[in-house]
């Protein structure tokens, strides 16, 4: 069975989405990510979805619980890349992904993460 | 329809072909409805003797009641161009459906003339050729309108492509100057427009002016909170400016909810904001340093 690969950048990992995400694909990327979140002890996540085309309601909450899990371990989630049909698609759909951060590329998403992630430092370190 | 009033009418119509015609021309450019400030007699007479010959030949084929039938191709086809002429050139439809009502006269007193000895025949060719002249102009009437709403149609679609513009204000500030009513359809656009503008040019922040829209009620505000969304969504903040004190007050009375989204009241303060945002600043130059 295929997998979404996980890559660890320093202390954030970055998911790519490169084909259609089936519920099943969604799942497991789920039960992997929040398990690299905790051995690997990364302190935030970037999703990129620029290739992705197609969503439904389940991928758009998906994409809400994963961030939602993540902040429960202590991790940052940007969601970077999104097209513009995908985007009406959710606004239409009512999923409105209050929780989640975005950015329009990797590039500048990764600048969002870092800023979050050095805004809350001080917090922890102390 | 009985085939002896079919041919009575094409032996009629053969024998006085050129008076009829004649007749008929006459009729149209003395008629009120007569515009001689788009038409001038020579086309009249010249679509005027197709339609006849048309008809003439339609009915030698034995159909003189079905006119959406293949023998009525030809004489369909002419009135379809005078009709889809005259729609354009601003006739007003009962103008254009005289070309065809006004053959009535000159064709019915043909009949009399030719028929005068046998009253029932006559009656018989007389509402013959009364439903048939009426399809006709009916079907004149119709064609008119298809044109008139292809016009409609095509004009629409040209304003939904002028009207979506969207500019680059600043390097990552985009500004989107919405101008009319916004319906669902146009919103969609627009809403398109705005968010393939985001990602070809990577701006992280959009203005949406609406200072040139005339009404907002709550399907209007429904579009923009969309919009805003799915900008977000993307990653993009938008701005709403140009919001007039009407308007303002409008959207407080209707309950719209615009607490997740930067407004300002003119383009200008919102620019200033964008600036900010993306770290860019604006700094007089000192002019009347130099003395």
């Amino acid at each position: 069975m295929d997998r979404i690969p996980i890559l660890k950048v320093g202390e954030f990992l970055l998911v790519s989405v490169q084909v259609d995400m089936h519920d099943r694909l969604a799942m497991t990327l789920q039960d992997d990510l929040t398990a690299r979140i905790v051995v690997d002890g990364a302190r935030g996540v970037l999703i990129d979805i620029s290739s992705l085309d197609v969503v439904d309601s389940f991928i758009g909450r998906m994409l809400g619980n994963i961030a939602a899990m993540s902040r429960v371990l202590d991790a940052q989630t940007v969601v970077v890349g999104m097209r513009p049909a995908v985007a009406i698609t959710l606004v239409e759909l009512g999923v409105a992904l209050r929780g989640i951060q975005t950015a329009l590329n990797v590039d500048s998403g990764m600048a969002l993460l870092r800023k979050r992630v050095d805004a809350a430092a001080p917090s922890a370190g102390s | 329809m009985d085939a002896t009033v079919g041919s009575k009418l094409i032996q009629i119509l053969r024998q006085n072909e050129g008076r009829v015609l004649t007749e008929w021309v006459q009729h149209q450019v003395s008629a009120d409805t007569f515009r001689e400030d788009l038409v001038n007699e020579s086309e009249l007479r010249e679509a005027s003797r197709q339609l006849l010959a048309a008809i003439r030949v339609a009915l030698a084929r034995g159909n003189a009641s079905d006119i959406d039938a293949a023998e009525w191709a030809d004489a369909r086809e002419v009135l379809k161009t005078v009709s889809a002429t005259r729609a354009k050139q601003g006739f007003s439809p009962s103008q254009t459906a005289m070309f065809v009502f006004s053959l009535k006269q000159p064709l019915f007193s043909a009949l009399r003339a030719e028929l005068s000895r046998d009253p029932e025949a006559l009656a018989d060719a007389l509402w013959t050729t009364t439903v048939l002249l009426d399809k006709l102009g009916l079907y004149t009437t119709e064609v008119y309108q298809k044109s008139r709403e292809e016009l409609i149609t095509r004009q629409q679609s040209e304003l939904l492509e002028l009207s979506t513009p969207v500019v680059r204000l600043w390097e990552g500030v985009l500004a989107l100057p919405l101008i009319g009513t916004l319906d669902s359809e146009r919103t969609q656009v627009v809403m398109e427009n705005l968010l393939t503008k985001i990602i070809d040019t990577g701006a992280p922040i959009a203005i949406i002016d609406i200072t040139g829209v005339p009404t907002v009620d709550t399907l209007v505000a429904q579009h923009l909170l969309k919009t805003v969304a799915a900008a977000r969504l993307m990653g993009a903040d938008c701005i709403i400016s140009g919001i007039r004190p009407q308007i303002a007050q409008t959207i407080v009375h209707l309950g719209v909810d615009l607490r997740g989204v930067t407004t300002k009241a003119t383009l200008a303060d919102a620019f200033a904001v964008a600036l900010e945002r993306t770290g860019a600043k604006v700094v007089r130059a000192d002019v009347g340093r130099s003395s």
